[in-house]
């Protein structure tokens, strides 16, 4: 009958809306988590030996005390490259602004160091692995807008469950 | 109690819109007043900051970075991180800008701004050219006062 088939659809339409508020406010909430307190990122490469495995590790950054301002030297970053804004590497704070940072250029070859003044507004980060690592001995100091975390906790793989520290272990 | 729900029902709905709205706000488009006269006469062609014009920044644009020489945008200044200015991109990556002494090849991933007004403008001129991530999004209207509401191409 025509008034029973109108409010099946009446009554489909309304679950169908019910469901579609639903998607985007859990979609909304998810957005705010990872873009203002805490984010999942997949690292792998080989720069961060022996803190990260070059096969891959599931980690929790925050976003918290790079929006403080309260970075520290050692603390293990996520950061988008300046080379490519599409790429998010993730590296160590070695100096802050103002720091002057000491740093052998290119450990592979040469045993050259240089020495260089941190400017305003800017970190110096380098991987724990130097001899594989495009860091800011290659890209110079990295402009703080740039920084998107600071890494916390590894929750893969599950033997290696733990903080990540701001010293090498 | 009467009240008690009234106040946690309030306070839900506040919540929810409020989430909503930071979300729509990073996602999709934001309305930012433009200070200063760098940008003159495309933006404030007149010095008087009760009739600064706001301008609509969306930011799907930062899904892949792809900009085009010409585009207005807001980003992070290298320098002070929490500042932002509004200028316009005068070279992308991989092309060359002549400043005043030589001539300077912009680098993958970073891009030249400079202001229309370009004599009271703090740009690459001085800062040098920017990195792509630190762009916050693309002016594309002015929406306030009304007698200057336009689209910016």
């Amino acid at each position: 009958m025509a008034s029973s088939s109108s409010s099946f659809w009446n009554i489909a339409y309304q679950q169908a809306t019910k469901s579609g508020v639903l998607v985007a406010k859990v979609y909304c909430f998810l957005h705010v988590t990872t873009t203002h307190l805490l984010f999942p990122a997949y690292a792998f490469g080989p720069s961060m030996i022996p803190t990260l495995h070059p096969s891959g590790n599931v980690v929790f950054a925050e976003r918290i005390s790079t929006r403080a301002r309260k970075l520290n030297r050692g603390d293990v970053v996520v950061l988008q490259s300046p080379e490519d804004p599409n790429k998010t590497p993730i590296k160590r704070v070695v100096g802050l602004e103002g720091d002057c940072v000491s740093f052998v250029v290119d450990p592979e070859k040469t045993d050259e160091s240089k020495t260089i003044v941190v400017p305003k507004g800017h970190v110096w980060v380098q991987g724990d692995y130097t001899h594989n690592s495009r860091d800011s001995r290659i890209f110079g100091p990295l402009p703080y807008g740039l920084i998107q975390g600071r890494v916390l906790w590894r929750v893969w793989p599950f033997q290696d469950f733990g903080p990540i520290g701001p010293t090498t272990t | 109690m009467g009240i008690q729900n009234l106040l946690w029902q309030v306070t839900k709905k506040a919540f929810t819109g409020g989430i909503i709205g930071l979300t729509i706000s990073d996602r999709c488009c934001s309305v930012v007043p433009v200070r200063g006269d760098s940008m003159s006469p495309t933006f404030n062609p007149q010095r008087n900051s009760y009739l600064d014009d706001y301008v609509l920044v969306e930011k799907f644009c930062l899904q892949d970075y792809k900009f085009a020489r010409g585009d207005v945008v807001v980003f992070s200044s290298p320098t002070h991180y929490r500042d932002r200015y509004i200028k316009r991109i005068v070279g992308l990556p991989g092309e060359w800008i002549s400043s005043s002494r030589d001539v300077i090849r912009v680098p993958e991933g970073h891009c030249w701004v400079e202001g229309d007004n370009k004599a009271s403008s703090l740009d690459s001129r001085t800062f040098g050219p920017i990195p792509l991530g630190l762009i916050r999004g693309r002016v594309t209207n002015v929406v306030w006062p009304p007698q200057r509401v336009s689209k910016i191409g």
